[in-house]
C-alpha cells in the first residue's frame, strides 16, 4: 500500500472554468509560480495555500503547522509593498506568471515578516554567505496567505519527466509496489548514489528518483545533465520495471536538517513509504553537522514515511567494490572516498573520473554536453 | 516547547512509571514523553483515511503514463 498523503487527504484544487472578470492580478515569479502548482497538486499537502501568519509562527518554532502535522519549511509567497497596493484581506486576486493565468488566490492574511527570524530558525544562521540565506534576505517584506486554486500548469522544458501525486500514486499501484522508496537529488549519479539506491532498493518493490528541478547554486549539475546521466544510468544498470524517474520541480533551500525532512513530505505525497537520507543531506558549506539530518527524524513519530538512513558508501580496494564502513572491516589506506566536488571538477576539465568513481557510460553522457553546470 | 498547550490528567502511578523509564533518554520530561507517544499513535488512526479518485479520472491517468512510457 503506497503511503497515505501527509495529513490524510491529498490536495487537489484546479479551477477548470475559469472567466476573465475585472479582478486585481499579482505577478509572481517561475519560483512562486511553482510553489503554487505545488500546493495546487498535491505535492505540499495538507496545504491549500500560502501559509497565514499563525501556521508560518507554528513552522518556524513548532515544526509543525497550528494544526500539529509536521511541516519544517514555510511555504509563503513574498510581495513588495507596492504590489499589494489596492488589495485587502478577503479580496480574491489573479496570480499571473508572465501573460499565463496561474492561479486565482482568496487574500486571508497580509502581514509582514521578520528575515533574520526566519534565517535563525529555518537555517540555523543569519549568515549572507549561507546561500539560502542571503536569497531570503533580497525577498519582499510582506507575505500574502491564502488559498489558492489553479488555472494553468506552469510551462515546463521536462512535460515527459513530470508526474503529479495522484498519477504516481495510481503508477505505483499498477506496477503493483507496495513499498516505495524515495530518492532526492540534484546531482548526476556517481557509483555511491548507485550503491546507495541499490541498498534500499534490495528491501522494497521501487525506487523513485526524483531530481529536484529548479532554482541551484553555481557549480551545480544542470538539469537536463542530471536527466540523461540518470537515464544512462538506468539503461545500463537497473533491472527493467524496478525504477521510477520523473522530475520535481522546486527550489533547493540548502536547510540542512529541516529541509530533509520537508523533502520527505513532499516524497509522502507522491506515495513513497521510505525516503534515502543521505549523509550532510540537503547541506551547504559547513552549517549543519553530516548527520544533522538523521537526528531530526527522532522529533517526529508521526511523519508516516520511515527514513533510511544509508551510510556514505566508499570504493573498498581490499573488499574489491562499493562498502560503507558498517560492512567493511578495512582501514582507510584501502578507501577511496567518493567525492562529488572532485568528480565535478574532473568533468569539467573535460576529464573522465575513474570507473570505481562514476560509470563509464554516465560519464560520457555528461561530457556529451558542451557545458554539464550552472 | 513552544505553541499553545492543555492539561490531560493521567494516572499518577502511570506518570511515575513514565518518570523512571524516561531517565537517561533524550526526553526531558514527561510531557515530552507522552506528546511523543500520543504523536505516533494519533498519526496511525489518521492514515486510515481511504483515498479516493474516480475511475475515469484513473483511467486518464493511466492513458497518461502508458503515453509517457511509464507503463
Amino acid at each position: 500500500m503506497v503511503s497515505k498523503p501527509h495529513g490524510g487527504k491529498l490536495i487537489r484544487r484546479i479551477k477548470r472554468d475559469f472567466e476573465k472578470e475585472d479582478i486585481q492580478t499579482l505577478e509572481v515569479s517561475l519560483e512562486q509560480a511553482l510553489d503554487i502548482e505545488n500546493i495546487c497538486r498535491g505535492v505540499f499537502s495538507p496545504l491549500e495555500g500560502f501559509l497565514d501568519r499563525n501556521n508560518y509562527l507554528s513552522v518556524l518554532e513548532n515544526k509543525r503547522l497550528s494544526n500539529d502535522i509536521p511541516w519544517t519549511i514555510p511555504i509563503i509567497l513574498d510581495v513588495s509593498n507596492q504590489s499589494i497596493d489596492g488589495l485587502k484581506e478577503g479580496d480574491d486576486v489573479l496570480l499571473k506568471y508572465y501573460d499565463r493565468n496561474i492561479a486565482l488566490m482568496n487574500i486571508e492574511e497580509i502581514y509582514q515578516w521578520d528575515k533574520k527570524q526566519y534565517a535563525r530558525y529555518i537555517y540555523g544562521t543569519t549568515d549572507p554567505e549561507h546561500p539560502g540565506v542571503s536569497k531570503i534576505y533580497k525577498m519582499n517584506d510582506y507575505l500574502v496567505a491564502g488559498k489558492l486554486e489553479l488555472l494553468n500548469s506552469v510551462p515546463t522544458r521536462f512535460e515527459r519527466y513530470t508526474l503529479w501525486p495522484i498519477e504516481t500514486r495510481i503508477l505505483f499501484r499498477e506496477r503493483g509496489w507496495r513499498t516505495i522508496v524515495g530518492f532526492q537529488t540534484r546531482n548526476a549519479p556517481h557509483r555511491g548514489h548507485e550503491y546507495v539506491q541499490k541498498a534500499a532498493l534490495t528491501f522494497v518493490d521501487g525506487l523513485f528518483v526524483n531530481p529536484l528541478v529548479g532554482w541551484k547554486k553555481k557549480g551545480d549539475y544542470k538539469d537536463d545533465v542530471i536527466l540523461a546521466a540518470y537515464e544512462t544510468l538506468i539503461k545500463h544498470y537497473y533491472p527493467r520495471d524496478v525504477v521510477v524517474l520523473a522530475v520535481l520541480r522546486t527550489s533547493m533551500r540548502y536547510a540542512g536538517p529541516r529541509e530533509a525532512v520537508h523533502h520527505a513530505i513532499m516524497r509522502k505525497n507522491f506515495g513513497c513509504t521510505h525516503f534515502i537520507i543521505g549523509r550532510d543531506h540537503a547541506g551547504v558549506g559547513n552549517y549543519y553537522g553530516p548527520y544533522d539530518a538523521w537526528k531530526i527524524f527522532q522529533e517526529f513519530p508521526d511523519l508516516g514515511i520511515t527514513p533510511l538512513f544509508i551510510r556514505e558508501a566508499f570504493y573498498c580496494k581490499k573488499c574489491d567494490g562499493m562498502v560503507n564502513e558498517k560492512i567493511c572491516p578495512h582501514n582507510e589506506e584501502y578507501r577511496i572516498h567518493i567525492s562529488g566536488t572532485n568528480i565535478r571538477r574532473m568533468l569539467l576539465n573535460g576529464e573522465r573520473p575513474p570507473e570505481y568513481m562514476m560509470r563509464r557510460e554516465v560519464a560520457e553522457t555528461i561530457l556529451s554536453f558542451e557545458n554539464p553546470f550552472m | 516547547m513552544n505553541g499553545e498547550y492543555t492539561t490531560v490528567s493521567i494516572p499518577k502511578p502511570l506518570y511515575e512509571r513514565i518518570k523512571n523509564i524516561i531517565k537517561d533518554t533524550g526526553f526531558t520530561s514527561v510531557s515530552s514523553f507522552v506528546i511523543y507517544v500520543l504523536r505516533e499513535v494519533v498519526a496511525s488512526y489518521e492514515q486510515e483515511k481511504i483515498e479516493v479518485f474516480s475511475e475515469e479520472e484513473k483511467k486518464a491517468i493511466i492513458e497518461k503514463l502508458r503515453k509517457l512510457g511509464y507503463i
